[in-house]
């Protein structure tokens, strides 16, 4: 099985929607003749010509609400925000325009849209250009997140986003853009809301999505190094819908849980984990559950202080550690 | 400025705009064209010569129909309690959506802001589903879901009903866009008023109209009041279409008190969209006589009973085209005083039926929030959606 990057990855997985189905088009900012700002795009421009493939002025809350627009018309948008964090400026037709026409109209319109980016932190760029809205998107009815942590995954889940008829957001991360993993040549999909189960263990689980789920992956590692633990780590890929019913059978199993999120903690993904956790695994929990989450401030600039910021292996394996 | 004073201003550029149309292209050749004073009961253009006399009466009748059905609106919401939250009545505006709806054709698509009962009746929703998703009811357009302000009936190409303000003129620029990527001949009517000319997302969505050549005409409706703020306390540079000219857009300025001049001025900009594929910003002047909204406590306040009244007396446009009409020999008093009345009755029908409609089930409160929650396919969604616990 060949190894390709995440990058490449989602570029195959947009390229074969691309061939598959005319109405898909991907609009954002330096997607077509700049090859992408981080290179996701890269070579679609030059296959598959100007109607498919267009750039967009900086103007997130004009070409977003216009991708929505033509959704409601059968056009099946893939919009690449260059950050999550400029969503901010588009939040209006993010959130009252996707998430409620169909609601509003009493289900006779939805919105096949995609909205994709990076959503991440750990880069050394400030606070603007750090942020990590999967909480925010998840806690809106009408609309999907996804947050891949593997090469693998990230194709599998945007050809499923690309092929949903709702809103799906796909939350990327720059620093696994580069990294590799093994991806089958065949043609496959994910079902959004199934959640995979990375490593296998018996004595805690670790629960994360995104690059937490590398971090998590790590702390595994070091806990059974060095202290013999087996650590399952579950890998959510799916924030909204949630494969509620493996991270239930994973604690039943472990009776212990850390939850690992990127994000700041304050009603994060981490907190819906815990509420359902408290009440579907309650008699299972040996332990209280611990939440390892990015230091609960603006992301800062300066790098090393940064690195502290996010979670790494070191926090998680002391967090597992409290409560084994 | 005083109120009073403003409004004396107000009043006396409506009237010396009644018979005047401001018209200028992209360029900067801005020119006045003064129409005949007796141009007003005139056709004034092909695009109203050409009208049947029928056609001409279903014009009024739709007019005539949108204000009786706001008016039994009106009665529900303060004297019988049965509509809740805000209910932004289009009650002097009518020619603005009947006259430029009544230009649409088969690929031509309209999307509004939240003053949207007469795009809703105009497009031919029927008084009984727009007065039952006022009560909130399930044979509502949107069974309940929507209310005043977000009102929906796609298959007539009817895209809403926006409560947020400007919300709407991305989604009309990206309406016009899916036309053009599939190859359509067609238009998107997208109506915003003119406190909305100030959001980014209306300029966003003018400069990406402008530089994808997208088929869309932009109407504004200028009632001249954002709310309670009169236009020169809100807007800054007028007319308000001007604005087009920084995107190198055409764009005009209407008297909307008559309807063939709305028609006349949205033919031309729709003709540009469809054949062109070129985007319009026509700026519709018109009035509103009630507030904001029925919670619009301050109606008074922010301008004159005198002006407002002056503008019923003198611009009405239901008024103003009823003596057209009757000018051109198509209606007398007894034919309008039949529209009337039967637009009075099917008004109250409509109440009469919404009164009786039950409300849907509240499992459904869970319905059409997602395509695939409603259809179950399998291969796309699992998991868990929904997060009430006790629900």
């Amino acid at each position: 099985m060949p190894s390709i990057t995440y990058r490449k990855a989602l570029n195959d997985a947009l390229a074969e929607e691309l061939e598959r189905d005319e109405n898909v088009v991907i609009i954002g900012e330096e997607v077509a003749e700049y090859n992408g700002a981080y290179k996701v795009t890269e070579g679609l421009h030059a296959r598959f010509g100007d109607k498919r493939v267009v750039d967009a002025p900086i103007s997130e809350a004009g070409f977003i609400g216009m991708g929505i627009g033509a959704s409601m018309l059968g056009v099946r948008p893939v919009m690449e925000l260059m950050f999550w964090s400029f969503a901010y400026v588009a939040f209006d037709q993010i959130i009252n325009n996707a998430a409620s026409v169909r609601y509003m109209a009493g289900g006779t319109i939805n919105c096949p849209i995609v909205i994709r980016g990076p959503a991440n932190g750990g880069t050394n760029v400030g606070a603007t250009h750090s942020h990590t809205p999967e909480n925010f998107i998840a806690n809106t009815p009408g609309l999907k997140v996804v947050c891949p942590a593997t090469a693998y995954d990230a194709k599998g889940l945007m050809k499923t986003a690309i092929r949903d008829n709702d809103p799906v957001y796909v939350m990327e991360n720059t620093l696994l853009y580069g990294q590799k993993w093994e991806v089958p040549e065949e043609e496959y999909t994910i079902p959004l809301g199934v959640a995979d189960i990375k490593k296998e263990g018996s004595d805690i689980s670790l629960i994360a999505h995104g690059r937490a789920v590398i971090t998590s992956l790590e702390a595994a590692r070091i806990l059974e190094e060095e202290d013999g633990i087996k650590a399952e780590v579950v890998d959510l890929r799916s924030i909204r819908p949630l494969d509620e019913e493996a991270i239930v059978k994973s604690v039943q199993k472990t009776n212990r849980a850390v939850i690992v999120e990127e994000n700041k903690p304050f009603c994060g993904v981490g907190a819906q984990i815990a509420s359902l956790l408290q009440y579907q695994a309650f008699d299972y929990l040996d332990a209280p559950i611990e939440r390892v989450s990015a230091i609960d401030a603006p992301q800062i600039y300066a790098k090393p202080l940064e690195d502290i910021q996010i979670p790494d292996a070191a926090r998680v394996v002391a967090a597992a550690r409290r409560i084994l | 400025m005083t109120y009073r004073s403003f409004s004396f201003v107000l009043i006396a550029f409506l009237n010396l705009s009644a018979y005047t149309v401001t018209t200028a292209k992209s360029s900067n050749k801005k020119k006045t064209v003064a129409r005949k004073k007796t141009g007003k009961g005139s056709s004034g253009s092909d695009i109203n010569a050409s009208l049947s006399p029928e056609e001409k009466r279903e014009l009024y009748r739709t007019m005539v129909r949108i204000r009786r059905f706001e008016e039994r609106s009106l009665k529900s919401y303060t004297q019988e309690g049965k509509i809740g939250g805000f209910l932004h009545l289009y009650i002097g505006q009518e020619s603005v959506a009947v006259g430029s709806i009544s230009l649409m054709e088969e690929n031509d698509h309209v999307i509004t802001a939240y003053r949207d009962h007469g795009h809703a009746l105009a497009v031919g929703m029927t008084m009984k589903e727009c007065m039952a998703e006022l009560y909130g009811r399930a044979t509502g357009c949107s069974k309940g879901k929507g209310g005043s302000m977000h009102f929906f009936a796609p298959e007539k190409r009817y895209w809403g009903g926006h409560g947020i303000v400007g919300g709407q003129t991305p989604l009309g620029a990206g309406l016009a866009y899916a036309l053009k990527y599939k190859g359509l001949k067609g238009c998107c009517l997208c109506y915003l008023g003119d406190g909305a000319i100030n959001q980014g997302a209306y300029h966003e969505s003018l400069n990406l109209a402008a530089l994808w050549n997208l088929p869309v005409v932009y109407i504004i409706e200028n009632n001249h009041y954002s709310m309670g703020t009169s236009q020169k306390r809100s807007s800054a540079g007028s007319p308000l279409a001007k604005r087009a000219e920084g995107y190198n857009m055409d764009w005009e300025v209407v008297d909307g008190s008559h309807i063939y001049n709305v028609r006349k001025a949205c033919d031309v900009a729709m003709k540009r969209a469809r054949e062109e594929s070129r985007p319009t910003i026509l700026e519709i002047q018109t009035y509103r006589y009630r507030g904001h909204s029925v919670a619009d406590a301050n109606d008074k306040k922010y301008r004159t009973k005198e002006e407002i009244q002056k503008y019923m007396n003198e611009r009405d446009p239901i008024n103003v085209f009823k003596q057209t009409l009757i000018e051109e020999k198509v209606l007398t008093e007894e034919d309008a005083d039949q529209i009337s009345k039967e637009a009075r009755d099917e008004a109250n029908e409509s109440a009469d039926f919404a009164n009786e409609s039950p409300y849907i089930d509240e499992k459904e409160i869970l319905t059409d929030v997602y395509w695939e929650s409603d259809h179950d396919r399998d291969e796309i969604q699992k998991g868990r959606i929904f997060f009430n616990d006790d629900f």
